[in-house]
C-alpha cells in the first residue's frame, strides 16, 4: 500500500486547503458563534465588569476601575455569605427530600402496570409548568388571607393562620415545599428509567441467591444505578445555583434575605441595589461553583465521549 | 419487568392507590389555578377553598383578553419562542451532525465546551446582557431575546441530537450516496425521517425554555416587547394582587406546555432521562 495514487484514494490524501476538509467547520460555525456570543461572551464580560464600580443609569465610560476591590468587599460581605448559606440549606433540604422521595417512589412503582403511561404523563406536568406560574400559584396557596394552606391547617389541625411568606422560617419552608412539588417527579422519572433498564438476569440471579427485598434494593439495584443517582444529584445541585424565578415571584428573596438564593442575590444586587460591577463579582463566584459541578458531571458521564465512534 | 411471581390483587390495588395519590398531588396546584381563574372575586376572597362546585365565570379571561395587552404579549411570546426554537434546531442540528459524523481538529474541544456552557446560570447572563441592551438601546427588539434563548438552548439540543445521529448507521448514508443521492438528498430523504423524534424532543425542550423564561425577558424587553410571563408577573405589582386575573393568565400560559405533555410525554421523558440514563 505504499504507492497509492491520488486517483485510487482521493479521500485519504486531501490537498492542503481542501474545501471538503473545511466542511465540518461550516456546519458547526453558526452554532458555535451563537453560543460564543450568547453564553461565553457574557461570562467573560462578567469577569471584566467585576473589576469596575458601575451603577445603573450611568454610561459605562463613567464606571471606575477598582481592581480587585469588589472581590475583597465580597469576601467580607455578610449578605453574600448569607445567600450562599441559604442556597446550601435550600439545596440540602430540597435535594435530600427529593432524592429520598423520588427513589422510594420509583422503587415502589417500578413494575410496569396497565395505565403507567398516563400516570407518567401526569407526573411530568409540574416540570413543564412555567416557573413564574409555579411561583404565582404557590404564592396564592400560601397566601395569609385567602390561601388554601392556612384554611386546611385551621380546619384539620386547628392551627392559627400563618403569614407564610412574611416570616423567615416559614417562607424558607414554603419555597422548599414548592421546589419539592416541582422537582421530585424529575428524580422519579430518571430513577424509574434507570431501574427498568437494569438487566433482569442480574435481579433474577440475586433472588435465586436468596437476597430478600431489602438486600435486593440496597445491595443490587441502587448500586447498579449509582451513576444515575449521582448525575441526578449533581443536576439538581446545579439547578439550585441557577434557581431564582420561583423565589422572585413568591418572596422576592425576603423577608430580609431569608429566601434569597445566590442567583436571586446577584439579581437583586444588580438591579435593586444597582451595583452592576459588584453583582458581576458575585457572578464570577457563582460561575466557578457551577462549572466545577458541571465538570463533575462530565467526568462521571460524558454523553459526547467517543465511545460510539468504535 | 423483573419478577416471575404473580402479585396479589392487594398489591396491585396498593400500587394504583399510590399512583393516584401522587397524581393528585401533581395535579392539585394546576387545578387550583384553573378553577380559581373561573371564579369571581367574591368567591376567591372569601377564603374558603371550593374545589369543584361553583358557578364558573369567564370575567377574568374577558378582562385580560380585552383590557390588558394580552395580544401583544402573546404575539411576542409566540414569535420569540418559535423563532428561537427553529434556530436552535437548525443550527444545533448542523453542529450535532458535524460532531457526530466527521472528524476535524478541535472537535473534542467544541463538544466539551458545549457541555460546559450548558449550565451557565441565567443570573450570570443578566448583567452583561442588560448592559448590552442598555448601551445599544435594544429593549424594543425581539431579536435580542431570540438570540439569547437560542444560545441557552443550543448546548442541550446539540447534545441530544448528537446522540440521535450517532444511533443512525453510517451505512444508510453511504448506500444513498452510492445510489447517486446528493448531500442534500441524503439529509432530507434519509436522515431527516429517521431524526424526526430527535428533533421533536429537542424542539419541545427548546420551546418550553423560551416560552417559560422570565428573568431575561423581564430585563431585556421594553413596553412593546414584553412576553407572557413578564405580563403575568406584572399583575402582582400593578394594583395589589388580583388572583382571578393572575390565574387566568397563568392558565393561558400553561396551555402549550400542557398540550406538549399530553401529546408527547414519551419524547419528553426520553429527553429528561437522556442525560442521566444513557450517558
Amino acid at each position: 500500500m505504499t504507492e497509492t495514487t491520488a486517483e485510487e484514494l482521493p479521500e485519504k490524501v486531501p490537498p492542503r486547503f481542501d474545501t471538503r476538509a473545511m466542511t465540518p467547520y461550516f456546519f458547526i460555525l453558526p452554532a458555535v458563534l451563537v453560543m460564543a456570543g450568547g453564553l461565553l461572551y457574557p461570562v467573560i464580560d462578567a469577569v471584566y465588569l467585576s473589576f469596575f464600580d458601575w451603577k445603573i443609569g450611568t454610561p459605562f465610560s463613567k464606571a471606575e476601575h477598582v481592581g480587585l476591590d469588589n472581590y475583597w468587599r465580597m469576601l467580607g460581605d455578610p449578605d453574600v455569605w448569607e445567600s450562599i448559606w441559604v442556597t446550601f440549606r435550600f439545596g440540602f433540604w430540597t435535594i435530600s427530600i427529593e432524592m429520598v422521595l423520588g427513589v422510594a417512589l420509583a422503587l415502589m412503582l417500578e413494575k410496569p402496570i396497565r395505565g403507567a403511561s398516563i400516570f407518567r404523563t401526569i407526573f411530568i406536568l409540574p416540570l413543564m409548568v412555567s416557573p413564574v406560574v409555579v411561583g404565582l400559584v404557590w404564592r396564592y396557596l400560601f397566601d395569609a388571607r385567602v390561601g388554601w394552606i392556612n384554611f386546611y391547617l385551621a380546619q384539620w389541625f386547628g392551627i392559627e393562620p400563618q403569614v407564610w411568606l412574611g416570616d423567615a422560617d416559614l417562607a424558607f419552608f414554603a419555597i422548599v415545599f414548592t421546589d419539592i412539588w416541582q422537582w421530585t417527579p424529575f428524580i422519579f422519572i430518571i430513577v424509574i428509567a434507570g431501574l427498568q433498564a437494569l438487566p433482569s438476569e442480574v435481579l433474577e440471579a440475586s433472588r435465586i441467591d436468596g437476597a430478600n427485598w431489602w438486600q435486593q434494593i440496597f445491595l443490587v439495584k441502587l448500586p447498579m444505578i449509582r451513576s444515575i443517582l449521582v448525575i441526578a444529584l449533581l443536576m439538581r445541585l446545579i439547578d439550585v445555583f441557577r434557581a431564582l424565578e420561583v423565589m422572585y415571584i413568591m418572596t422576592g428573596g425576603g423577608p430580609g434575605r431569608a429566601t434569597e438564593l445566590m442567583s436571586l442575590h446577584i439579581y437583586n444586587r444588580a438591579f435593586d441595589a444597582q451595583l452592576l460591577g459588584y453583582a458581576s463579582a458575585i457572578s464570577v463566584l457563582l460561575i466557578v461553583i457551577v462549572f466545577t459541578l458541571s465538570l463533575g458531571i462530565l467526568v462521571i458521564s460524558n454523553p459526547m465521549k467517543d465511545k460510539a465512534d468504535v | 419487568m423483573s419478577s416471575g411471581r404473580i402479585d396479589s390483587p392487594m398489591k396491585i390495588w396498593a400500587h394504583y392507590a399510590g399512583l393516584l395519590v401522587l397524581a393528585a398531588i401533581c395535579l392539585m396546584p394546576i387545578w387550583v389555578m384553573i378553577s380559581t381563574s373561573l371564579k369571581n372575586e367574591v368567591l376567591i376572597f372569601d377564603g374558603t377553598p371550593v374545589w369543584f362546585f361553583f358557578f364558573p365565570t369567564l370575567e377574568n379571561y374577558e378582562y385580560i383578553l380585552t383590557r390588558g395587552k394580552f395580544d401583544r404579549y402573546l404575539t411576542n411570546s409566540v414569535i420569540v419562542a418559535s423563532l428561537s426554537t427553529f434556530l436552535t434546531l437548525f443550527l444545533g442540528g448542523l453542529c450535532a451532525y458535524a460532531l457526530a459524523r466527521t472528524e476535524f481538529k478541535g472537535r473534542r474541544f467544541v463538544a466539551n465546551a458545549t457541555l460546559l456552557v450548558r449550565m451557565v446560570p441565567p443570573a450570570v447572563l443578566a448583567v452583561p446582557a442588560f448592559a448590552m441592551v442598555v448601551t445599544f438601546s435594544l429593549d424594543n427588539d425581539l431579536a435580542v431575546l431570540t438570540f439569547f434563548y437560542t444560545a441557552l438552548n443550543l448546548p442541550f439540543a446539540i447534545w441530544l441530537l448528537f446522540g440521535f445521529y450517532k444511533q443512525i448507521p453510517v451505512e444508510l448514508e453511504e448506500a444513498a450516496i452510492v445510489d447517486g443521492a446528493s448531500p442534500l438528498q441524503v439529509f432530507f430523504r434519509v436522515l431527516l425521517p429517521l431524526m424526526k423524534s430527535g428533533y421533536a424532543v429537542a424542539g419541545i425542550f427548546a420551546f418550553r425554555i423560551a416560552w417559560n423564561e422570565f428573568i431575561l425577558a423581564l430585563l431585556l424587553t421594553g413596553r412593546k416587547t414584553r412576553t407572557l410571563p413578564v405580563g403575568a408577573a406584572g399583575f402582582i405589582t400593578d394594583t395589589g394582587v388580583e388572583w382571578g386575573r393572575i390565574m387566568a393568565m397563568g392558565t393561558l400560559i400553561v396551555i402549550p406546555p400542557l398540550l406538549f405533555t399530553f401529546f408527547a410525554a414519551r419524547q419528553i421523558i426520553a429527553g429528561m432521562t437522556a442525560g442521566a440514563v444513557k450517558g
